[in-house]
Parts: C-alpha cells; sequence; structure tokens
C-alpha cells in the first residue's frame, strides 16, 4: 500500500479520537451516577 | 438527607449495550473492507482509502449540528421547554465538533498525498475551519453562567444561527472554485463510477459513524443531565445554607 503511514496515521487518527472521546463520555457518566438518585436516573 | 442514593450505573441501558456492539462490529468490518478488502482508486491509488473515514466524519458532523439546530428549535418553539432538548442540543453540537475535528484532519492528510499540501484557504476548507470555530463558540456559550434554562435559551438562538454554516460549507465547493472536489456520490448528475465494493465501503462506513453518533449522544445526554441534577443538589444545598444562617 502507497503512503500507508498517512492512510494507517488516518484511521488511527479517526479511532483514537472517537474512543477517547467514548471513554470520557463513559466514564464521566459512571462518575456522576455514583451519587445520583433514581429520579436522577430516568433511563434505569 | 438522599435516601435513594443508587450504586453506579453509569448512563448505558441494555439498548444502548446492544446499540455499541453492532457499532463495533460495523466498525471492524468497516476497518477491512476500507483497508484491504475494496481495491485502489485509478487516479487516487490507495490514498483513497482515507475516504471511509474522512466522509463518515463530516456526514456525522452535519447530522450532529443539523440535530442541534433541531432541538434547539423544538426547545424555542415553546410547545415542549424541556430541557432535554437542550441537552440532547448540547450533546450533539460537542459529538459535531469532535468530528469536525477529525474531517479536517483526515482531510489535510489526504490533501497532502493529492494537492501537495496540507492545507489551502479554498472555499470548501476555509468554510469548514469556519463551522468548527462557530460551534466551538457555541460550546463556550453553553458553559457561560446562568440557570439552565438561560444556558438553553442563548445557546439555542446561537445554534438556530450557526446552523446557516451547513448549506455554505456543502455547496462551497459548487459556488466557487475550489481545489476540493465537487459532491460526487451525493450528485445523480456527477458521471462518477465507483467500484462496488468501493461504494459498499463508504455506506458501510456512513451507517456505522451513524450508529456511533447515535451510540455517544444518548450517552452524553445522560451524562449532562447528571451534571444539571448535581449542578441542582449543590444549588439546593447553598440556599439551605443561606437559610439556616438567616434563621440562627
Amino acid at each position: 500500500m502507497d503512503h500507508a503511514s498517512f492512510i494507517i496515521g488516518s484511521w488511527v487518527l479517526t479511532f483514537a479520537s472517537v474512543i477517547g472521546y467514548a471513554v470520557y463520555v463513559i466514564r464521566r457518566g459512571r462518575e456522576l451516577s455514583k451519587n445520583a438518585t433514581s429520579e436522577e436516573m430516568p433511563w434505569t | 438527607m438522599n435516601s435513594a442514593v443508587t450504586t453506579p450505573r453509569g448512563t448505558g441501558t441494555r439498548n444502548t449495550r446492544i446499540l455499541g456492539v453492532l457499532t463495533i462490529i460495523l466498525m471492524v468490518l468497516l476497518t477491512f473492507c476500507g483497508l484491504i478488502f475494496s481495491g485502489e482508486d485509478i487516479n487516487q491509488g490507495s490514498t483513497v482509502r482515507i475516504m471511509y473515514v474522512h466522509v463518515p466524519s463530516i456526514w456525522v458532523a452535519y447530522l450532529a449540528f443539523g440535530m442541534t439546530a433541531l432541538c434547539s428549535a423544538i426547545y424555542l418553539s415553546g410547545r415542549n421547554r424541556s430541557l432535554i432538548w437542550d441537552r440532547f442540543s448540547g450533546a450533539a453540537g460537542e459529538i459535531g465538533v469532535l468530528f469536525v475535528a477529525v474531517s479536517l484532519v483526515t482531510g489535510s492528510l489526504w490533501g497532502r498525498l493529492t494537492w501537495g499540501t496540507y492545507w489551502v484557504w479554498d472555499a470548501r476548507l476555509t468554510s469548514t475551519a469556519f463551522l468548527f470555530i462557530t460551534y466551538i463558540g457555541y460550546l463556550a456559550v453553553r458553559r457561560l453562567g446562568g440557570t439552565h434554562r438561560q444556558r438553553a435559551r442563548r445557546s439555542a438562538v446561537l445554534a438556530l444561527i450557526a446552523i446557516l454554516e451547513i448549506p455554505l460549507v456543502h455547496f462551497s465547493v459548487n459556488v466557487w472554485r475550489t481545489l476540493h472536489q465537487k459532491a460526487s456520490v451525493a450528485d445523480p448528475n456527477a458521471k462518477v463510477a465507483l467500484d462496488g465494493l468501493m461504494l459498499f465501503s463508504l455506506f458501510l462506513g456512513l451507517i456505522a459513524f451513524t450508529m456511533l453518533f447515535a451510540w455517544l449522544v444518548i450517552h452524553r445526554q445522560r451524562s449532562l443531565a447528571l451534571e444539571d441534577a448535581v449542578a441542582d443538589r449543590g444549588l439546593d444545598a447553598a440556599i439551605e445554607a443561606r437559610r439556616e444562617e438567616a434563621t440562627n
């Protein structure tokens, strides 16, 4: 594959950004839900 | 005081877990199709493989900003002034900013290979950068002080103004002469013949990224709801403390 570093780099950057953000969102949710009541979490 | 405090459960449910697993499966399939199975382009060679993450990224950004505007309009319309619309709006705006950033960087890498430069100040790239900055501003406005309803109202107005940039970005390649290519697959008049597996990979990317967006926006909206609840609890505690001070 020509220009593999650019191509793989684009894919890695995309997935790393998305996974990083997803981990942040999940961690934030878990952290906040520790002290939350059932009323504050209607999805449960 | 808080007898109903629960064990940590996070923002996930059975349905979001199913959506998450399906998204991961499609992403793995996309990686195989985009990087291994799909062929090279006649003109661009293997650099076309960047398209399978670049196009879905900007698609999700458009979708996210569209949702931001739609939820803001629903909130402002007065029919349903529930803050859930504001939170969906904020969550989608944040995700949109992430995907515009990804799109700008992957586009820049692709541009280096096809145009010989990482960046040119042409209409499409400049308007996309302007879109990115506008929504950074939108997120900054959401973090200004005030009540939840003040935040919801002012950010909703801004979201409805900011969405006007999307047509500018999308049609910039038709209005001005740009290095960036015109719409090809989305334009029925464009004489572009994409190989079957290339077209499949592109649409697979669009579906996978759309599902990813749905998963992210649900989780982020819920964590924003929890952030609001924490802020309300802090406010309630402060008011209670002031009342006690006043009575003593």
